[in-house]
């Protein structure tokens, strides 16, 4: 129970700075809105082309909207000696790595819903299956919220903490990005048996991804 | 005898090498199917056995750091080292992988499940090398390392496994079939055991070396340390000149 309200307590402090300084809401926000309009460059527009890359596009600007929100997390960590601040504070490791992760997961839910209707205006692409697609995004953002928050502490107080994380985050998500798109792409499609295996995988790949992060977290944290 | 000593492994090593250069140039035979281009087989299938050899290497080194009963800053030493060896060794395998897929599937790259996992693999790695360069202090460097290490070893069957499910679910009659993998006897299965081995001695060479390298670093990094100190105590005057 402790577990769960020390989580809550960190992820609502990250939420409402982030509500009061709104860079989620002015800077990233956006930032994976023009992503969307650029792939449409990419791609030529081409009408026929774009719906069918829409999974893989939408989940692309979503892991590249991500690696900004990850980066921010730690950010706001960094001003005021808020670390030692959170390091004092008692607050059990794992408690605080599931709090920022959850702060994370919340604003990349947000996202994702602005994008999703971005996609399915901009791409013209026919919703389906919206159970699974729901599902499959839950799952998802779990893991890539918690993959990242992980890599985000590893690099806390390094140098080129900004540059190095994307590179950790990206190639340990592969399996966020495989399954997350080849389940929205099979919803879309109606194979939606096809698209469920594709959530076990991702719901399999959270759950490590929490488990490592609430055992790594605490000594990371003290070590930074 | 000393001089013996010092240059013995690495004469060894390229001995070995040497060995193996002629067993694939000229003693094994060239294959029914892909003539001549069989011979990278001697060098590709070594060289990911070291890659996948020095990652394990970097993980069983980590949580050796990791664990405070053993803990010595060597076992770190040895992670990076290795790291680095592994990374040499998996864009290697890819290159030549590469360069053998052209002639015989009439590809550079195919999204086969080995490949990609070797790629993502290649890049976990990078990051990893990157961490390490981030100039932290050895003792911080130590924790971080060692945990991103285990991450990334922890990653790489699960990368496995979901692109191998990719394959499975979407793509059918890829052109790694069985009748092209040639069944390997004889001299050809000597020659591979034996790239092996003596890639397995270059593995310890390049290792040994370069952990070598890694603990003078650290030393040289102490003494200057040190010597800045003293100047500095002189300058004071708390030392006389």
């Amino acid at each position: 129970m402790m577990f769960v309200r020390d989580a809550l307590l960190v992820a609502g402090k990250d939420l409402r700075i982030e509500r009061r300084s709104r860079v989620a809401l002015q800077q990233i926000l956006p930032f994976g809105g023009i992503v969307i309009v650029m792939f449409a460059f990419a791609l030529d527009a081409d009408r026929t082309s774009l719906p069918s890359a829409a999974p893989g596009l939408f989940w692309a600007a979503v892991l590249l909207a991500a690696l900004l929100a990850i980066g921010r997390s730690f950010t706001v960590e960094e001003a005021n000696g808020a670390r030692d601040g959170l390091r004092l504070s008692g607050l059990d490791g794992g408690s605080i790595f599931a709090g920022k992760a959850a702060a994370i997961a919340v604003e990349l839910f947000l996202l994702e819903v602005v994008l999703g209707v971005a996609v399915v205006v901009l791409y013209g692409v026919a919703l389906h299956g919206a159970v699974v697609l729901v599902c499959a995004a839950v799952a998802a953002t779990i893991g890539l919220a918690a993959t990242g928050t992980v890599y985000g502490v590893l690099a806390t107080g390094l140098r080129a903490r900004d540059t190095l994380v994307p590179l950790l985050v990206l190639p340990a998500v592969t399996p966020v990005m495989l399954g997350a798109t080849r389940a929205f792409a099979a919803a879309l499609e109606g194979s939606t048996s096809e698209a469920w295996q594709w959530v076990q995988l991702l719901a399999a790949f959270s759950l490590l991804a929490v488990a490592a992060g609430v055992m790594a977290f605490g000594p990371l944290l003290e070590e930074s | 005898m000393t001089l013996v000593r010092k240059y013995a492994f690495g004469a060894a090593v390229l001995v070995a090498l040497a060995v193996t250069a002629v067993l694939a140039l000229f003693v094994s035979p060239d294959d029914a199917v892909q003539g001549d281009a069989v011979r990278l087989l001697y060098l590709h299938v070594p060289s990911a056995w070291i890659a996948y050899l020095a990652f394990f290497v970097t993980a069983v080194a980590s949580v050796l750091w990791l664990v405070p009963r053993t803990r010595r800053p060597t076992w770190d030493l040895l992670a990076g080292a290795s790291a680095e060896v592994g990374v040499i060794f998996t864009g290697l395998t890819l290159a030549l992988g590469s360069l053998w897929g052209r002639p015989v599937w009439g590809t550079w790259w195919e999204w086969d499940a080995r490949l990609t996992t070797t790629a993502i693999m290649f890049f976990l790695y990078l990051g990893y090398v990157a961490l390490r360069r981030t100039g932290a202090t050895a003792d911080e460097r130590g924790k971080r390392c060692a945990i991103a290490a285990l991450i990334a070893f922890a990653d790489v069957p699960i990368v496995h496994f979901s692109v191998n499910w990719w394959q499975t679910l979407h793509q059918t009659g890829t052109v790694f079939n069985e009748e092209l993998n040639p069944t390997i006897h004889g001299s050809m299965a000597f020659t591979l055991v034996f790239g092996v081995g003596a890639f397995t001695l270059l593995y310890g060479y390049l290792v040994l070396r370069r952990l070598r390298i890694a603990e003078l670093e650290e030393g040289l990094e102490e003494r200057e340390v040190e010597r800045a100190i003293a100047e500095r105590l002189r300058a004071e005057q708390v030392v006389p000149a």
